[in-house]
């Protein structure tokens, strides 16, 4: 399906301009998303927590999986599949119907390398840095809360952060990264790539595409939990 | 030189092209005419390859493009410049980028060879000084000439042109004709043009192919269409009282008759022939 790029050069370039879009262009819904989610976990379980047996630490600590477990890989990534997800379904929903694919393929250019590939690549390379990005302020987040709203001193906070930690955590988060990231560039590419029609097809390609993507997400959401965390086993 | 061989062309169950043949030689504009829906972008489409005919071949100085695989195709794709009926200009790039991109892609010359060279087509087809603006803010005919100056960029040996005149006004596509006309004789280019103008036909046509709903109608060039009798060309090409009588008045001149039942005084009061070329210019 994808062949030997003509002139490596130009395919870097569009690598490149992938990894800014999808990087940068995201980032700041990732950065507010992943503050709020953390600090509302954070209250949250304060609320859950009722008992004074639980020392208050527990919170960071329940804070800090949830997070890194779910709320960072997997509500980030249904959020990017809307934001990159759509502008992929709709950049290349617009070269098809404008005929830009097909001027691309008359110079004698493979598309799908040329236009597909960069963006799974890129969406590979910065949907988990994304994902790490968000783990760490999600935590983060939850102090913030925790502190204004006096519910755990920032020192306690820290503690708790350390305790129980399993490192494979971090690594299953990452792997679910891997995997969301290549349906998030994937389908919406395939609905793009494959529109006919017009402007309205554009608009309904990218919808699906969405829509697609997330439900793909959340099942292998589920696949992945079931398979890789020992408890479930 | 492209030959066309028995091009069928079936799109569920309706057949667009049906057994259509014919020989496009270099260095003079190839016209395919014909009404809207007739079937001349999906024969060029079936031509460059971006539709895979049903049946019949496509050959290239002789070898069959439809045959071919892989790298073979690509090396004639090379050679393929084209020139969409929506222009297919690259939106997020500039003008300058744009005509370009070939250059990027396909050489490994400096930037500043490169950038000789987009300046040298941009003058061509009479755009200087738009390097930098992006095709959202240019005019139609603008567009169509930065995707005509992105199609001539790599020297190519064939180029296609689907209606490279639509939606401009007469006198901008005859510049646009006379440019693409330049453009083939002085580099000896293969050139095949959709259009439905008839200026075209009659400024540039040397060859003309006349499709009828899918088929091949009628084949000659300017010099002959007019005085055709094929009745579905005439009601095409004379669709207009203004160019009837445009007819009517050239075979007077030449023949001193006209057709039909016409009366002769009431045509001479018109000034009609302007669009007529004298015949026999060569
Ligand atoms: N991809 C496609 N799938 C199905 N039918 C198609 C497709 N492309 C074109 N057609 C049909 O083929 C017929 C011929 O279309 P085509 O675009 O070749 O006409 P045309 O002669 O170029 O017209 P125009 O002058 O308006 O551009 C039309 O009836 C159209 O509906
Ligand atoms: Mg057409």
């Amino acid at each position: 399906m994808f062949s030997r790029p003509e002139n490596a050069k130009m395919y870097w370039k569009e690598l490149m301009h992938q990894c800014t879009e999808i990087g940068f262009g995201s980032l700041g819904i990732v950065a507010i998303i992943s503050v709020f989610i953390g600090a509302v976990s954070t209250i949250q379980t304060a609320y859950q927590l009722v008992s004074p047996l639980i020392p208050p630490s527990t919170i960071a600590h329940i804070v800090r999986d949830t997070v890194i477990l779910e709320f960072a890989p997997t509500l980030v990534c249904i959020v990017l599949a809307g934001v990159a997800g759509s502008r992929i379904a709709s950049e290349l929903g617009n070269m098809r119907v404008s005929e830009q694919i097909d001027a691309l393929e008359i110079m004698g250019i493979n598309t799908k390398t040329y236009l597909i590939l960069p963006k799974i690549i890129a969406a590979l390379l910065m949907i988990p840095l994304l994902v790490a990005i968000a783990m760490a302020l999600g935590i983060w987040g939850g102090r913030l809360a925790g502190v204004a709203s006096g519910i755990i001193p920032g020192s306690v906070y820290d503690k708790g952060l350390l305790e129980f930690f399993v490192p494979f955590n971090v690594i299953f988060a990452l792997i679910k990264a891997y995997v969301f990231a290549f349906i998030i560039s994937s389908v919406p590419a395939f609905y793009g790539y494959y529109v006919k029609g017009g402007a309205l097809e554009i608009g309904k390609a990218s919808t699906k595409a969405v829509v697609v993507s997330c439900i793909l997400i959340l099942i292998a959401d589920y696949i992945l939990s079931a398979m890789l965390l020992p408890s479930a086993q | 030189m492209i030959e066309v061989k028995n091009i069928k062309k079936v799109f569920g169950d309706k057949t667009i092209i049906e057994d259509v043949s014919s020989v496009m030689k270099a260095g003079q504009c190839n016209l395919i005419i014909g009404a809207s829906g007739s079937g001349k972008t999906v024969l060029m489409k079936c031509m460059v390859g971006l539709f895979e005919p049903n049946e019949g071949e496509v050959l290239y100085s002789g070898e069959s493009f439809t045959a071919m695989t892989g790298s073979d195709k690509t090396e004639i794709r090379k050679q393929i410049g084209m020139l969409f009926q929506g222009s297919a200009l690259f939106d997020s790039q500039t003008v300058e980028q744009n005509v370009m991109f070939p250059l990027n892609m396909f050489t490994k010359d400096s930037y500043k060879e490169k950038l000789r060279r987009v300046n040298e087509v941009l003058e061509r087809v009479n755009l200087v000084g738009a390097n930098k603006k992006f095709p959202s803010e240019v005019s139609g005919c603008m567009k169509k000439r930065v995707a005509l100056a992105r199609a001539i960029v790599l020297n190519p040996k064939y180029l296609f042109c689907d209606e490279p005149n639509s939606g401009l006004d007469p006198q901008t596509s005859l510049v646009i004709d006379r440019l693409i006309k330049e453009i083939t004789i002085e580099y000896n280019i293969t050139t095949v043009i959709n259009t439905h103008d008839m200026n075209s036909v009659m400024e540039i046509g040397n060859s003309i192919l006349y499709m009828y709903q899918g088929n091949k109608e009628w084949e000659g060039t300017n010099k002959e269409i007019i005085f055709s009798k094929n009745e579905r060309l005439n009601e095409f090409i004379f669709a207009s009282q203004f160019l009837q009588d445009a007819k009517d008045m050239r075979m007077l001149e030449e023949t001193g008759k006209i057709s039909g039942d016409r009366n002769m005084e009431e045509l001479l009061d018109k000034d009609a022939p302007i669009l007529i070329p004298p015949p026999n210019e060569e």
